[in-house]
């Protein structure tokens, strides 16, 4: 007797790999009468009552949506067969490889009716045309350049870059390593489970600051020092350090997920009404 | 009486202006372009220049939008929707379309690639295509006619290389027709006279 752990794990691998199929289909890889599709609604049915949590039922959700894609295909295929244009492909495809190269022309030109169509001055046109020439202004009266003010030529040092706020104080990996240390140690004393709320981690008492701290949180994770765990249900957004930066960045397709840090979000944060 | 076939006259013109000289990118007229410069009678006007053109073998061909052809007569709004084009009504004899700037072998690649994609419900692999014509035409020649297809807007291609039916094929192929006259047609051993022609032709220019 397979316990519920076990039995959630099997459904929710059958319903990955239903998925799977329904997307193969979708690309036009695999044929989408080779889906049963009431078996499919069986599994689906069987495993349901067991679903408790928001993932599991997302899964559910689009088991079901990948499986209406696939009737829609299926239903579009037999509208297809019902139409006077559907003839079996093997036959025109046998048709068209036996077929010789003047044979081909000569049924082609049977059924093909060219566009008409003219490229051609006229008189109007062009009159049309010296009439908008006379009346154009000259580009220098058009685009006329912006003055801008000649500044002598002088020395800068990084320290004064750096209080322009032109250069950061610290070279930019070496900041992003002590924000990461930072994460994990906020992680340690006031997250759970590995992982701390977003805004905990990038709310600070000015929203200048919290805003860059949010930007660079997102180099954070861009670089694979840390992962957004996201409950869109819940309306909650987790940010969770890794033990060592993950070195396979770059090689799969990333997301962009869109955080708003905006100042009435960092307000709410303050008085406490985001958590 | 002779004032309203003067109005009529008046607009006949026009239509041919706008439906024989491009103004878009893509050659033809939409419907709503017609209705507002011709009025909401322009179907008619349409009529009478399609009946008009019969003796220069031209006709006003109608291509609805999203391939939906009504069963029925359309209605206005549909027909502002589609997209008018002047086309040949009759057929082109073999010789005639190396006048218009085809190669046979371009033309018999275009009509495989065409027929081939019809048959596979109105998409197939690009490679596949490219398969079909490599039997027949010189490999470095079959990706640049495909391209080239992809280019007057005959087929068109997406991301994932599936080569498609673009809005050339819809303005000028009868697509059933095609399909039917490749099923009923049988192996022809001899060249049409013309064909054979063009081929002299060819030969001697070379």
């Amino acid at each position: 007797m397979q316990s519920k752990k076990e039995q959630k794990k099997v459904g929710k691998e059958k319903l990955q790999r239903i998925i799977e199929m329904c997307m193969a289909i979708e690309n036009h890889t695999v044929d989408p009468f080779l889906l049963d599709i009431d078996d499919i609604i069986r599994v689906i049915k069987e495993y349901f009552p067991q679903w408790e949590q928001a993932d599991e039922l997302n899964l559910d959700a689009e088991t079901i949506h990948h499986l209406a894609s696939v009737i829609k295909l299926q239903s579009e295929w037999v509208k297809h067969r019902s139409t006077s244009l559907y003839t079996d492909p093997f036959l025109l495809e046998e048709k068209i490889t036996q077929a010789t190269k003047e044979e081909m022309i000569s049924v082609f030109l049977k059924a093909w009716h060219p566009l008409v169509e003219l490229e051609q001055l006229s008189l109007h046109s062009l009159a049309e045309a010296m009439r908008y020439w006379a009346t154009l202004l000259p580009l220098k009266e058009r685009w006329p350049e912006l003055a801008v003010p000649e500044v002598a030529m002088g020395i800068t040092s990084r320290d004064e870059l750096i209080r322009q706020r032109i250069l950061g104080d610290k070279v930019f990996s070496e900041e992003l390593e002590c924000y990461w240390r930072e994460l994990k140690e906020k992680v340690a004393a006031k997250g759970r489970e590995g992982k701390i709320f977003y805004w905990d981690f990038i709310g600070a008492d000015s929203y200048e600051e919290t805003v860059q701290r949010a930007f660079l949180t997102s180099f954070l994770i861009t670089y694979g020092y840390a992962t957004l765990e996201i409950y869109p249900l819940e309306e909650e957004v987790f940010i969770k350090p890794f033990e060592k930066p993950l070195a396979k960045v770059g090689t799969q397709q990333s997301i962009s997920i869109p955080i708003a840090v905006t100042h009435e979000n960092w307000q709410k944060w303050k008085r406490g009404e985001l958590d | 009486m002779r004032k309203r076939k003067g109005v009529y006259a008046s607009k006949m013109k026009r239509a041919t202006h706008m439906l024989f000289y491009r103004k878009h990118q893509k050659p033809g007229v939409k419907g709503w372009e017609l209705h507002r410069a011709l009025g909401a009678d322009y179907p008619k006007v349409l009529d009478i220049l399609d009946d008009y053109l019969k003796s220069l073998d031209l006709q006003v061909k109608t291509v609805f939008e999203e391939e939906k052809t009504p069963s029925g007569k359309p209605s206005l709004e549909e027909l502002d929707k589609a997209r008018f084009y002047i086309t040949l009504r009759g057929e082109l004899t073999p010789k005639e379309t190396k006048m218009i700037g085809w190669r046979i072998d371009d033309l018999a690649g275009l009509a495989v690639a065409i027929a081939y994609i019809i048959s596979k419900k109105g998409q197939a692999q690009r490679k596949d295509v490219e398969e079909l014509l490599n039997e027949k035409l010189p490999g470095w020649k079959v990706g640049f006619n495909i391209d080239r297809y992809i280019r007057y807007g005959y087929l068109q291609q997406d991301d994932n290389e599936q080569l498609y039916l673009d809005w050339r094929t819809r303005a000028e192929v009868d697509e059933k027709a095609l399909i039917d006259l490749l099923l009923r047609s049988e192996a022809q051993t001899t060249l049409p006279s013309e064909v054979e022609e063009e081929e002299t032709d060819d030969k001697d220019s070379e």
